[in-house]
């Protein structure tokens, strides 16, 4: 893992004294709201439907055990004992008090976290594969590039006021686990004739207008690769939009320009800019890598495979939660935060404190938060998984249904946010113990369901097999379906079905269309999306809407 | 023609807790909806927000919401409204709890 320097540390701690000094005459009433909200946001902190909201970054999703404690005492000391895991590798503390939030942030840069352009018009929290380091296909670890990036962003003095907000994805897996083309800069490590690079995607996004990214440069050798991003974020800070907000990302500038005459601009800027990098970027990524050396692996799987086998519970937990790790005694676990009923990414502060004894304990003292709102376990040795399990289980963390019906992503929409127009978690919460009382999820397999409370796509419902939207429509909550939707290495926006649903009517239409879809598939092995794909909308909306269908047929 | 006026109450969140919160006749903020002033026209409403504003050490974000009387007091419209005088529906959180 990164290790904070003296100077990081030095920049943390001023940092949070101005903003406990901006608090302070807040209060005293010497600033106002007017002056002090930028002041706030800079620092992460929101004022959302309840009460205010303070978003932390996890840097490409990584921790250690004393990180994750100290989240946890965060949650009971200034919060309500728990915290909400983003889509954005972030966490959310929904309760805090405005007085409070400076000692949070105190708190918070003990264990060198922070939430310093978690909010804003700048380049945001950099992502990364949640099996950075672990998966076994693997190129690269995306995380050295990923910190490399994110000490290069955060503060650039060139990059506080963007036209809008900035997102950047890294992955180093040809299977994309960062959903890099629904990002402004998506890249994905490559290695060309034994050197290591990365295709750049950009313009793509959610929210408003949905796009896929597109292919700025398919070889970005690293060595260029920071200068390349800062002529791109330049091109795109100078020619993006200002004028209206909801066309001011960088997918409008590419979609109104051209991808020719970006790449064009982009060339012509960084022919001037590399020559600032004199290789320092270079030095700085030497030091960051070694920060990120994989633990040495301890080779042996003890009764692993006797337990495997004698223990259902076990066996589907194992089989539905992990995946190869790069070594074959190892096993990635990803921690399911989704108990059937709960609220998809919410943690509470014990549960926080027991993963991190886990990743302590067992597991070379390391945990992931996915965008996918889950938890990480990426070294874990095989002889170990059961023990874990059992002590998960005890703190309601083993449910088997990563990738299933029931792992639904879901935003906090309208019992949080204030730019929601309807709920997502009590929808959420539904379809999963309606999936668990038909006992039907594994039956069917892969299948991802994403949910946001407005059009701004925080649930990413666009990538989702199946995607909800939640609306309001004359004053009551509806919900519109979008299906086909893929967040992966050849990802799509899904397509709207039709017609939205009222409230009380979500969780049926979506069991109709999951059974359209047993009924059409050609084998178990034949997924959601497999199945869509060849048959394609229309058998899916005629179980959607099956009064129509009638109508038509007659 | 002038759009017909629909009462209103002024709603804000505390500056320091956050909470919900809504002007009373008096000119004081309270958590709870019942107890706000229910406003019946443009020109009061106009009025009264203003006040609400210049209250800016007490509350932030003052703004007019839609309110109908209901037999405890002024009631919520919409159910945004309606959910921000109870709190989150996943945890008895917010002013649900006791
Ligand atoms: C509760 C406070 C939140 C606020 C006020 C908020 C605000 C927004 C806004 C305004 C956008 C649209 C931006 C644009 O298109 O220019 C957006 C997009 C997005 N937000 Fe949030 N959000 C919140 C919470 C979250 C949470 C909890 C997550 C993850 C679960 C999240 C992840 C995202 C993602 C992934 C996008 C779409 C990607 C894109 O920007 O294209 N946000 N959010
Ligand atoms: S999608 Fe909308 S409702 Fe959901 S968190 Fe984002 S801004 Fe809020």
């Amino acid at each position: 893992m990164y290790a904070y320097t003296d100077f990081d540390r030095d920049f943390l701690s001023e940092r949070n004294a101005q903003f406990r000094a901006q608090v302070e005459r807040r209060i005293d009433g010497s600033l106002t709201e007017y002056e002090f909200k930028p002041l706030r946001l800079m620092n992460g902190l929101y004022l959302q439907l309840h009460a205010y909201m303070l978003r932390v970054a996890i840097p490409y999703g990584t921790l250690n055990a004393a990180q994750m404690r100290q989240l946890a005492k965060i949650a009971d000391r200034w919060d309500k004992g728990y915290g909400h895991f983003t889509t954005r590798q972030n966490i959310q503390y929904n309760w805090p008090e405005l007085r409070d939030v400076p000692d949070m942030l105190d708190a918070l840069g003990e264990v060198g976290m922070h939430a310093i352009q978690t909010s804003g018009n700048t380049i945001r929290n950099v992502t990364a594969d949640h099996f950075a380091g672990a998966a076994a296909e693997e190129v690269a670890d995306p995380r050295p590039i990923a910190e490399l990036i994110r000490q290069w962003s955060t503060d650039h003095p060139e990059f506080q006021f963007l036209g809008r907000k900035f997102k950047i994805a890294v992955t180093g897996s040809d299977q994309d686990r960062a959903v890099t083309a629904a990002h402004d800069i998506g890249l994905r490590l490559v290695e060309r004739e034994g050197q290591l690079g990365a295709t750049v995607l950009v313009g793509g996004g959610l929210g408003r207008t949905p796009m896929i990214g597109k292919i700025l440069n398919d070889f970005v050798a690293l060595p260029d690769l920071l200068p390349y991003l800062e002529a791109t974020v330049a091109v795109y800070n100078l020619l993006g939009r200002r004028d209206n907000k909801y066309k001011a990302r960088i997918k409008i500038t590419v979609h109104e320009n051209g991808i020719d005459e970006i790449r064009r601009r982009v060339n012509a800027e960084f022919a001037t800019r590399k020559a600032a990098f004199n290789g320092a970027d270079m030095d700085m990524l030497k030091r960051i890598e070694a920060d990120f050396a994989a633990p040495t692996f301890a080779a042996g799987q003890g009764a692993f495979p006797t337990h495997y086998q004698h223990d259902p519970v076990f066996r589907s937990f194992v089989d539905t939660n992990t995946v190869a790790h790069r070594h074959p005694d190892y096993t990635i676990l990803t921690v399911s935060t989704k108990a059937h009923g709960a609220t998809p990414g919410d943690a509470t502060s014990h549960q926080m404190r027991v993963l991190a004894d886990l990743a302590e304990q067992y597991a070379h003292n390391e945990l992931r938060i996915s965008h996918e709102q889950n938890v990480i376990l990426p070294h874990l040795p095989k002889r170990h998984l059961r023990a874990v399990h059992a002590a998960l289980a005890e703190v309601g963390l083993a449910t088997a249904n990563v990738g299933l019906i029931s792992d639904i992503i879901a935003c906090p929409g309208m019992d949080y946010c204030a730019l929601a127009t309807a709920r997502s978690i009590p929808v959420a919460q539904e379809i999963a113990e309606r999936f668990d009382a038909l006992k039907l999820e594994h039956e069917v397999g892969p299948l991802k369901i994403k949910i946001s409370g407005c059009i701004n796509a925080c649930g990413h419902h666009h990538v989702g097999h199946i995607g909800i939207l939640g609306l309001d429509r004359a004053g009551v909550e509806n919900y519109q379906i979008t299906l086909g939707g893929d967040g992966g290495p050849d990802a799509v926006i899904g397509e709207r079905a039709g017609p939205g649903f009222a409230y009380d009517d979500v969780t049926d239409a979506i069991e109709r269309v999951v059974r359209a879809y047993l009924d059409l598939r050609t084998s178990p092995a034949e997924t959601f999306l497999d199945t869509y794909r060849r048959l394609g909308a229309a058998p899916f909306k005629a179980a959607l809407y099956p009064e129509e269908a009638k109508a038509n047929a007659a | 023609m002038p759009r017909q006026f629909t009462p209103k109450v002024v709603t804000a969140n505390a500056l320091l807790e956050g909470d919900v919160v809504y002007l009373t006749k008096h000119g004081d903020w309270t958590r709870r909806h019942e107890e706000a002033d229910l406003i019946e026209d443009q020109a009061t409403a106009d009025i009264r927000l203003l006040e609400a504003q210049a209250l800016a050490h007490e509350v932030v974000g003052p703004y007019l919401a839609d309110a109908r009387t209901g037999p405890k007091g002024p009631e919520p419209v919409h159910f945004r409204e309606a959910f921000r005088t109870r709190g989150p529906s996943n945890y008895a959180h917010g002013k649900q709890e006791v």
